[in-house]
């Protein structure tokens, strides 16, 4: 039978079809959402100053420690490389002070990694977002060093004075116009809240830059534009119609559209894809939610600032959503 | 996504379908390389199933002498097709043989007498016009026609639809949507007036007034010849936008037709019967010749193949004697495909031979098939925006590794997928969707005669 056959192989792999593949892979998605945080990150140490620096560094670097040690114990291999734990620390870092004390980085790095992640059952699993939970955890434990922010070099010339303050936070204190007069007029505000310059958590101060990596993030097409588009433009419009005081549609939309942590939440934590629905209408469903509890704890909550639990909440139902929306199927039309 | 909003704006667009992916499609290794003859083998092992449906019983026993064209294993079952010798020779073994897609099946080996003999009477000359509908069906069994573009279900069973189910439209799928595959575009530059007859053939036993050839954009020199071809017969070329699974039977009746085949249903439950370039050419030889299947257009190619080409092999010839064909290995081959790389089976051994549904021969190189260890779903939702059949394929991949193969089933419509493989192509995390799918899909079997 082979007497005829020169053509000779060693060894064969057998597999299902089919047998070619893309080139995307978990780590490279994981590093690009990582690369994409990058110019925020790098503003907020430009701002914040090397307190900026440390908190990041210790939030990856525990991130990293706790993902490493959790995976041994478990027997797992080890994918501490893949970008995701390091991704988790950057934006736990992104949602506190500068200025919050060493050790709280690290207690909410491993509740993060260990409680959020891990014990879902690590990457794929989790059902809430994982930096959220660290930052949600390290708020009802330390609310006060959690809410006391650091004045950015730029904006102390501004306030004059007034530190730990948000513009949310003087938003829900003292009002719109205390706040407005602050900045001087209107235009000087969006300004600073566009480009960057207000007090805040490390990588909720410059909306240009969070926008431009969420830009090249779905460019990429590594999350769909639905997602902050909807989220966004729900505060947008709650906001508009019941933010202000003298009556519907006397809010200011572009305040609060800018300002605390929607856009790194509707860019870089609403766009988990782990924790949110699978399909791009689920997806919309979720943003939509989410800007609808943003909204609600912003102007009737106690918080002055709600993106966190808002997207925790809607993490909550993500479940529910891809259970009841489903893709259009193949022959179910006509 | 975005092929569809473009689709909108003009007729002349190239129509598409909902998800799919964009590979390379890798066909210029062959695509410009004209049909080669194989010289005539010195042996053939012509398994007895090469179709799905009833396997051939061999008609023929050690030691027979057989001419080129003749009967070697039949059934009487509707749902078969009968099997040719392909060389004239000596029937030297009737035993189990390897096979590509059933691991060993019994097998006719002949060696070649050097002659090539035809039967008595073949080829001849017919004309299919001055043919009842009977006949031709007749013939196209008698020639042991199926469907060549890689499931081999037999030609006259297709042609054959229940009375209440009439057929108004004709598809000649030519979309060869198949990376790295050429040989239905090489067949229809180069025997075009065999694919046009077989078409006009096909339409005649269906009785249908409607005929559409779809094929890709990619082959805008086969657009044009078969165009220039079908002038006057009221066939019409649809153009298709590339992108794959262009070429699967339901995404193309959706794509041409506008008609969605139900859940569980067929073509014809829709009035459209979709038929492979390669069959067609089956078709026209078996009808106007007298000429059975005993030969086919492969492409032989990959990044392991020395020198890829598309060749016209007898059936029976093992891959081994067609790769050698194309000088050989040039790197040592990871994988071994009968078909294409997205829907083709993977081989175990060169040793197999080509059967009437080796539409390809591919020996991939370990750069071509960019493997990965499988990691857990991170429900990226690639697999969701791909799959042409609207399905959740993460999901029917999370259930099948757990075993949950009856809500798959139950809640995820596991038996609507066509197993294209778009979903594992754009996968990140390396999911093998497919292979859960198919487990998924005989548990269920399996349950069911449990029962």
């Amino acid at each position: 039978m082979s007497a005829e056959t020169k053509i000779e192989v060693n060894r064969l792999t057998v597999s299902t079809s089919p047998h070619i593949r893309c080139d995307e892979s978990i780590s490279k998605i994981m590093w690009t959402v990582n690369a994409a945080l990058a110019p925020a990150a790098l503003f907020s140490i430009y701002q914040f100053g090397l307190p900026a620096l440390r908190t990041m560094v210790i939030c990856v670097l525990v991130a990293m420690a706790t993902e490493y040690l959790v995976l041994k114990w478990q027997n797992k291999p080890n994918v501490v490389g893949d970008g995701s734990a390091v991704l988790t620390g950057l934006l736990l870092a992104m949602n506190i002070p500068a200025t919050i004390p060493w050790y709280m980085p690290i207690v909410g790095a491993v509740v993060a990694i260990g409680i959020a992640k891990h014990t879902m059952g690590g990457l794929g699993f989790n059902i809430f977002n994982p930096a959220l939970v660290g930052r949600a955890f390290l708020l009802a434990s330390w609310p006060i060093a959690m809410t006391t922010w650091p004045t950015s070099a730029w904006m102390l010339s501004k306030v004059d004075g007034i530190t730990s303050a948000t513009p949310l936070g003087i938003l829900k204190l003292q009002g719109y116009e205390k706040l407005v007069a602050i900045f001087g007029d209107k235009m000087e505000m969006y300004k600073y809240l566009f480009i960057g310059g207000r007090g805040g958590s490390l990588g909720e101060t410059s909306a240009i830059l969070l926008i431009i990596g969420g830009a090249y993030l779905i460019y990429r097409g590594y999350i769909n534009w639905q997602v902050p588009v909807f989220m966004i433009g729900t505060v947008g419009l709650l906001t508009w119609a019941f933010g202000g005081h003298t009556g519907l549609f006397s809010g200011d939309p572009i305040l609060h559209m800018m300002s605390g942590g929607l856009i790194l939440g509707a860019f870089f934590m609403a766009t988990d894809m782990v924790t949110i629905p699978i399909t791009i209408k689920g997806q919309i469903i979720f943003a939509v939610g989410a800007g609808m509890l943003t909204t609600l704890i912003r102007l009737i909550g106690g918080y002055p600032e709600g993106v966190c639990y808002a997207i925790l909440l809607m993490n909550s139902v993500t479940p529910l959503i891809d259970r009841l929306i489903k893709p259009q199927k193949y022959g179910s039309g006509r | 996504m975005s092929s569809g909003l473009q689709n909108q704006r003009g007729e002349s667009m190239a129509k598409s379908f909902r998800g799919g992916i964009h590979p390379d499609d890798r066909k210029r290794y062959t695509a410009a390389k004209p049909i080669e003859i194989a010289p005539v083998p010195q042996k053939v092992v012509i398994p007895t199933r090469q179709h799905l449906g009833a396997p051939c019983s061999p008609v023929v026993k050690v030691g027979d002498l057989v001419k080129k064209g003749q009967v070697v294993a039949d059934a009487q079952a509707f749902v078969s097709s009968p099997i040719h010798a392909s060389i004239s020779g000596k029937v030297v073994d009737v035993a189990d043989y390897p096979h590509p897609v059933f691991g060993y099946c019994p097998a006719v080996v002949i060696e070649s007498d050097g002659l090539d003999e035809w039967i008595e009477g073949v080829p001849l000359s017919r004309d299919w016009k001055s043919l009842d509908v009977s006949n031709l069906k007749d013939l196209i069994r008698q020639g042991g026609v199926v469907g060549m573009g890689g499931a081999a279900f037999p030609t006259h069973v297709k042609l054959a639809p229940p009375a209440e189910k009439p057929i108004d439209i004709f598809i000649l799928n030519a979309a060869e949507c198949e990376p790295f595959l050429t040989a239905d575009y090489r067949v229809m530059l180069e025997m075009t007036d065999r694919v046009i007859a077989g078409v006009q053939i096909l339409m005649k036993v269906l009785g249908v007034k409607q005929g559409f050839i779809g094929i890709e954009e990619n082959k805008p020199e086969a657009i044009a010849v078969i165009r220039k071809a079908v002038a006057g017969t009221g066939i019409e070329v649809v153009p298709l936008k590339t992108k794959y699974p262009q070429g699967a039977e339901k995404t193309l009746i959706k794509v041409i037709a506008n008609r969605e085949v139900p859940s569980g249903g067929l073509p014809m439950d829709v009035g459209v019967v979709v038929q492979n370039v390669g069959t067609a050419v089956a078709v026209a030889n078996a009808v106007e010749r007298g000429i059975p299947l005993v030969e086919r257009v492969t492409t032989v190619t990959g990044g392991a193949i020395a020198e890829p080409k598309n060749l016209l092999l007898r059936i029976g010839t093992t891959f081994a004697q067609a790769i050698e064909l194309c000088g050989g290995f040039k790197e040592e081959p990871a994988k071994l495909i009968m078909g294409g790389p997205m829907m083709g089976m993977a081989q175990c051994k060169t040793d197999v031979p080509i059967i009437k549904g080796t539409s390809g021969i591919l020996a991939l190189s370990a750069a071509d098939i960019n493997t990965g260890v499988e990691k857990p779903c991170i429900r990226c939702g690639r697999c969701v925006e791909a799959c042409p059949m609207g399905l959740v394929p993460s999901m029917l991949s999370i259930l099948g590794q757990r075993d949950l193969y009856q809500v798959a089933k139950e809640d995820y419509n596991l038996l609507d997928c066509v197993e294209c493989g778009s979903c594992v192509y754009v996968c990140p995390a390396k999911r093998n969707i497919v292979h859960y799918v198919k487990l998924s899909k005989a548990q269920n079997a399996a349950a069911a005669v449990k029962k």
